[in-house]
């Protein structure tokens, strides 16, 4: 029988099945931070357990750790936590990237950059946006704390097997179009549950065309439609991308991976499409990341209350032209060397506008040493930007970045949820070309403006 | 982990939609390494505005939440349930939920209720009403105060977890340790690229 990318995953690592579409699967790898794994290293030394097989697991603190002062981190919850999580690896024998190390980074871009993340493979981690790892053809997904005390126990968690969506996105981006504004015009359209229960894969010829990193940004966001696992099947760009890599196999298993792609006469339980010539730069107005429009539209009026107040925004308001007073470039689902390079290709030349705060983080320490090699820093600092070290940083908002009260903020992160960046703070999501665009005009702007 | 059987209790309402897990427990708060203690943080700024329902008199003591569509949605963040748990919240009922939430729940003692929308429409209104309703588990059915009752489904598995308040750990080793170990083998002979360049340790 014809099957998915996605059966092939689940088939190839069922270790038992049960009853109610239930099974046990087996997890090849798992990434380990800071702030999700404290309560499970502790539940394993109540069992009086170690890990089953440690050198499945790779752990870095990305949450909570600053982006600059690093020598001692001055917030000492924070500084605690990374510390147990330095010891903790250490007592369990698993491998840990500290903050000197050149591979420290956000979980999602260091497992890629590593060549721990592979087509094939089932890839866990206690945060949301693990479904990153799918771009490669793997079958990854976040898990809760529970969960990730399970798998350094049994090296197996039990799921559900999910219904399958496949998205697929036809033709070619236009200039000035990111795939942070493909996910989020898929999340527009199918809502912030709309693929709740769903693996969704994507396909087409505008994902064919995109780089590793553009087909992360597109899977990194897949949990903000409501699915846990958002894959792509490997292809050369995989191959090529991962070649050379640490971690990665030698030879790379070609043969094997190129296995992983859904049957063509595979059914999926739902099928969606769009078209790539139709999407425009998009940027969120709400407070969930399905309240977006592009950035040439008004506030719909269907806005509901609660969303426009948090937000100080009305019903029929343009967004371009909004003022901002922040702007962070950077995250799991932005921090990356392409991205970094489309930011600059903005800034370069310009200035932050006057009063506006404009950081760039580096997804890694890798991606940071990359740009600094291209002069990115250069391009950003002479622009007025902030050239900070890697972390999750205003994505999250749990280190001394942060936003105050009521701040605006053009943003290449993945939520905008209520106090996400701060108590009050009102965020705007957008790809990292709008918000240099953003950066430099002071307000929401098209930034196909500035390519012209 | 606490069995779950029976539970009668009084309902909130929290009927928005998309109710995230920063906003059950903001992230400034996951610096705690602890899973106990954290129901003060709970719904933190809802509550400092004056905007959480569990602070009406009405709703005081509820044990069980009536929640709005995709509930618990967003970060992977177990300290949602936990939080909720702390506050005495043992049941939550939603049209649906955040995937990731609703299985934390459940490795919790938790049981997540997923109703549709006619049978969803009636808990709602009943926790509206500040009423007490008892959920049983293992008849799988809702009692609303004025007798009539909802029917719920939760996959054999999960429910008898929850019955037996069954460590899902241990159940997996005693169940499932000798196919995890064949497992393992076969994999490293039919792919043992898969079992390359790991660091070697201890």
């Amino acid at each position: 029988m014809a099957q998915t990318l996605y059966d092939k995953l689940w088939q190839s690592h069922e270790v038992a099945g049960e009853a109610d579409g239930l099974a046990l699967i087996y997890i090849d790898r798992m990434l380990i931070h800071e702030v999700s794994s404290p309560q499970a290293f502790a539940g394993m030394r109540e069992r009086r357990m170690r890990p089953r097989r440690p050198a499945a697991h790779l752990a870095v603190a990305d949450h909570a750790v600053p982006t600059r002062n690093r020598a001692q981190i001055a917030d000492p919850q924070a500084r605690a936590q990374v510390s147990l999580l330095a010891s903790n690896c250490a007592a369990a024998g698993i491998e840990y990237l500290s903050l000197e190390d050149e591979r420290q980074g956000i979980v999602h871009v260091i497992g890629p950059e590593q060549g721990f993340t592979l087509p094939g493979i089932t890839l866990v981690c206690g945060d949301s946006h693990t479904a990153t790892h799918g771009a490669f053809g793997a079958l990854a997904f976040g898990i809760g704390t529970s969960e990730i005390e399970c798998v350094l126990a049994t090296q197996v968690l039990r799921q559900k097997r999910m219904r399958t969506m496949r998205v697929t996105i036809d033709g070619a981006l236009p200039a000035g179009v990111a795939a942070k504004d493909v996910i989020l015009t898929l999340i527009g359209a199918i809502g912030a549950a709309g693929a709740v229960g769903f693996a969704i894969e994507y396909a087409g010829a505008a994902v064919q065309a995109m780089s590793m990193e553009a087909r992360m940004t597109l899977c990194n966001m897949t949990i903000e439609a409501g699915a846990r696992i958002g894959l792509i099947a490997p292809d050369e760009t995989t191959f090529a991308y991962l070649k050379g890599r640490p971690r990665a196999p030698d030879p790379l298993p070609i043969a094997a991976w190129q296995a992983l792609a859904s049957d063509a006469d595979a059914v999926f339980d739902r099928e969606v499409r769009l078209d790539a010539a139709q999407i425009a730069p998009m940027v969120s107005w709400g407070t969930s990341p399905d309240q977006v429009i592009s950035v040439a539209e008004a506030v719909p009026d269907s806005a509901l209350d609660q969303p426009l107040a948090y937000m100080g925004l009305e019903r029929g308001q343009a967004l371009s032209g909004l003022a901002i007073d922040r702007v962070f470039i950077g995250s799991c689902t932005n921090g990356r060397i392409e991205d970094l390079r489309a930011a600059a290709a903005i800034a370069r030349g310009r200035k932050v506008a006057p009063g506006v705060g404009a950081i760039v983080v580096p997804g890694s320490g890798q991606v940071r040493a990359q740009a600094m090699r291209e002069g990115l820093d250069r391009v950003f600092l002479d622009a007025g930007f902030e050239w900070r070290e890697p972390g999750c940083s205003l994505c999250v908002a749990m280190n001394d970045d942060r936003l105050e009260p009521g701040q605006r903020c053009a943003s290449t992160s993945n939520r905008n949820f209520e106090g996400r960046q701060g108590i009050g703070a009102r965020t705007h999501l957008m790809s990292p070309a709008m918000a240099a665009a953003a950066a430099v005009t002071g307000h929401i702007t098209d930034v196909r403006e500035l390519l012209r | 982990m606490e069995p779950f059987t029976t539970l009668t209790a009084r309902a909130a309402p929290l009927p928005q939609a998309n109710i995230d897990t920063d906003i059950i427990l903001p992230a400034r708060f996951l610096l705690i390494t602890e899973k106990r203690g954290l129901g003060q943080y709970a719904f933190f700024e809802w509550r400092s505005a004056g905007q959480f329902v569990l602070d009406d008199p009405r709703w005081q003591g509820a044990q069980i939440l009536v929640a709005g569509e995709n509930f618990g949605c967003g970060s992977s963040r177990e300290h949602a349930p936990w939080a909720l748990h702390d506050l005495g919240i043992h049941c939550i009922i939603a049209p649906s939920f955040g995937e990731i939430f609703r299985g934390n729940c459940l490795r919790n003692g938790m049981l997540p209720i997923v109703l549709a929308d006619a049978e969803w429409r009636r808990a709602m209104a009943s926790a509206e009403a500040a009423e007490v309703m008892t959920i049983d588990l293992a008849h799988q059915i809702i009692v609303l105060a004025d007798g009539s009752t909802i029917a719920f489904v939760l996959p054999d598995a999960e429910r008898e977890a929850l019955l037996n308040g069954w460590d899902e750990i241990d159940g997996i080793i005693a169940r499932y340790a000798d196919r995890i170990d064949t497992f393992e083998d076969t994999q490293r002979r039919a792919n043992p690229w898969l079992w390359q360049k790991e660091p070697n340790h201890g």
